[in-house]
């Protein structure tokens, strides 16, 4: 589903170049769980911004699908983006003044789904993500940071993604919340298929993927 | 993204910055509100003008004397001014000229006009009985000037309401009672019934008296201010006009039609003039509201630049989740053009009021039309979309890794 084929990333601030990503190249597979782990400044986050069809390689190429979205223009991404992958960020990203359900119903609307379906379609993205019903009409700053991150989940789930990227999604709970969001995604997994990748520094966190891919100075060390 | 999703975002957007909407809304409302109110005013003004002007007399043609132009000179002197008019002339035309239907002269001047207790300074018209028909003057009270009191030279005045309640109170009956124009005691035997009009176009503030009486107790010689001529037919206003002018050229002795010492105008040209000089006017006014629309404009630029930074994760969030550029400048279009809608709406209401309210308190005649409404829309959505653009365009191109990292 995923393939790296010695993909660079380089960024240019002024006179400095940074290698963040070197002749990167691994493949992960439909249905698998994978964990990118690594100390900070590694270069994680950036590979899942390429992953995740946010950003474009230096040079390399990126096949998702069998398509080479590496020379792939904005609007391009924004389709796959749309059609393929949810993001679960660090920092959750809600529309504060909005609706749980109304932040969950978001992505559909750029997939021009049918108004009618969609309250369904969040409704089972908030079960699956386990938020209790209570919740759904409460506006989303009056959430605790679990149940952000669990309408952050279901919001990633909402489109029915083959890929589900996660930056750090326990970085901001504590230990027991942490535990419930990620056996929300090992459920997510094994449940539906979904392909996750997950990332975090966190050695226990990686544990919960069935492969672990570490980065070291934007290089792959272990596989 | 579904154009039913469009309104609701934009609705929601809207609403989530009510206090900064509605002072961005406010610049637009006032900004259309001037635009319709200045309009009106001119629109107003332009038709009261040609009102009054229809006032005067209908199929008029006005023979006025000017100073007469030297060969290569293209400056034309003041109208009015000149002495080059006679009563003579007057004579000739309405002998040798066909298709008058009838023929005034006068001689006008303002003088400073006392009663018992009160003074004001108005236009004096020395003229003759056919003054009335010629120029559609009716008669509210008394009677107008007779023949007899031209042939005898009679010291009686007829009054305009206006100067009527400058002289001796609203709906006071004056006739009979002496008053004083430039000195000299002048019986009034009538008023004027009112033919509207303000401003120094002002029908209603006038004294008419004899010519007889003007040229022999104030003028003191034999010019005349202007000779008014009625046609019989309004399809030979030119002819009768053309008549007219050939013969004061050949009794004033001038070959080139150019140097004439005398003008002529019809009741078309002096409407067409009239009408020139108002909508350069409403243009002017039109001009100086435009003003603040853009000022308004502006406005709705800022709030929507401002809107791009606040909202910049939020943008990258929606990249993120799929947005493509059209989605976001789509949407950030929309608020702008909604916010200028609604200031559209409300500024015609505002302009709308403000022009009943000038033309009520101010006695200002106005008239909002469909035209400037429509413009007043067309205008306000062109500058939602003008300003508007580059703020939308600038949060479209935004990178959404670097909008969601954005503090
Ligand atoms: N836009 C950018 N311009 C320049 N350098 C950048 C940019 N984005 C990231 N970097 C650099 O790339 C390197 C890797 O960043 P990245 O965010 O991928 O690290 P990470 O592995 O996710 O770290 P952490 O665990 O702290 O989140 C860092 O050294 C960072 O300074
Ligand atoms: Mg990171």
């Amino acid at each position: 589903m995923i393939e790296f084929k010695k993909i660079n990333k380089i960024y240019n601030t002024g006179d400095v170049e940074t290698r963040v990503l070197k002749d990167i190249s691994f493949k992960i597979d439909k249905g698998e769980f994978v964990a990118i782990t690594g100390p900070s400044g590694s270069g994680k986050s950036t590979m899942m911004h390429i992953i995740g069809a946010l950003d474009t390689p230096t040079n390399g190429k990126y096949f998702l699908d069998g398509h080479d979205v590496s020379k792939f223009t904005d609007d391009e991404l924004a389709d796959i983006r749309k059609d393929k992958i949810g993001f679960v960020f660090q920092s959750f990203n809600l529309l504060p003044r909005a609706t749980v359900l109304r932040n969950v119903i978001l992505p559909l609307i750029y997939s021009e789904i049918k108004p009618e379906q969609r309250e369904e379609m969040a409704k089972k993205a908030l079960f699956a993500a386990g938020l209790p019903e209570d919740r759904w009409n409460h506006l989303s700053n009056q959430l605790s940071g679990g149940q952000m991150q669990r309408v952050a989940i279901a919001r990633a789930l909402v489109n029915n993604p083959s890929l589900i990227l996660a930056d750090e999604p326990t970085g901001n709970l504590d230990t027991s919340t942490g535990e419930i969001v990620l056996n929300t995604f090992r459920e997510l997994n094994r449940k539906d298929g979904h392909t996750i990748v997950l990332i975090t520094h966190e050695a226990d966190v990686a544990a919960y993927a069935d492969r672990i891919i570490y980065l070291r100075d934007g290089v792959i060390i272990n596989k | 993204m579904l154009l039913t999703d469009l309104a609701q975002e934009t609705y929601l957007a809207i609403k989530s910055n009510k206090v900064r909407s509605s002072l961005t809304i406010l610049g637009i409302v006032i900004g259309i509100g001037s635009v319709i109110a200045m309009i009106s005013i001119g629109k107003g003004t332009q038709k009261s003008i040609e009102s009054s002007i229809q006032s005067i007399g209908s199929n008029l043609i006005i023979v006025s004397p000017s100073f007469q132009r030297n060969v290569g000179s293209s400056v034309s002197a003041g109208r009015g001014s000149a002495q080059t008019l006679t009563i003579d002339d007057a004579e000739a035309i309405a002998n040798k000229v066909s298709g008058i239907k009838s023929i005034a002269s006068d001689i006008s001047k303002r003088y400073q006009i006392t009663s018992k207790s009160k003074n004001t300074n108005t236009q004096v018209v020395g003229t003759e009985t056919a003054y009335a028909t010629v120029r559609n003057v009716t008669i509210d009270l008394g009677n107008f000037i007779t023949d007899q009191d031209y042939k005898a030279q009679s010291k009686v005045a007829v009054l305009g309401p206006t100067t009527r309640d400058d002289l001796f109170g609203e709906n006071v009956n004056p006739v009979g009672q002496k008053i004083k124009i430039n000195k000299i005691e002048f019986k009034v035997v009538g008023v004027t019934k009112s033919k509207g009009g303000s401003g120094m176009n002002n029908q209603d503030d006038m004294v008419y008296i004899p010519l007889t009486a003007a040229k022999a107790y104030l003028s003191g010689d034999k010019y005349l201010s202007t000779i008014s001529i009625e046609s019989t037919d309004s399809n030979n206003l030119t002819i009768v006009q053309n008549q007219v002018s050939e013969l004061l050229l050949d009794r004033h002795k001038i070959i080139n039609a150019d140097q004439a010492d005398f003008q002529i105008m019809n009741q078309a040209d002096i409407v067409a003039t009239a009408s020139s000089v108002t909508g350069t006017f409403t243009m002017l006014l039109a001009a100086i509201a435009g003003i603040s629309l853009v000022v308004g404009g502006i406005g709705i630029m800022n709030m929507m630049l401002t809107n791009v930074t606040e909202r910049t994760r939020e943008i990258g969030l929606r990249k993120a989740i799929g947005a493509k550029r059209d989605d976001i400048s789509n949407q950030f279009l929309a608020e702008s053009i909604m916010l200028t809608f609604i200031g559209g709406v409300l500024g015609v209401a505002l302009g709308w009021s403000v022009a009943q309210l000038i033309s009520k308190l101010a006695n200002i005649s106005t008239d909002v039309s469909m035209d400037s409404v429509l413009l007043a829309f067309g205008v306000s959505a062109l500058i939602g979309i003008v300003f508007g653009y580059y703020p939308a365009k600038r949060a479209a191109k935004l990178n959404p890794i670097d909008a969601l990292r954005y503090e």
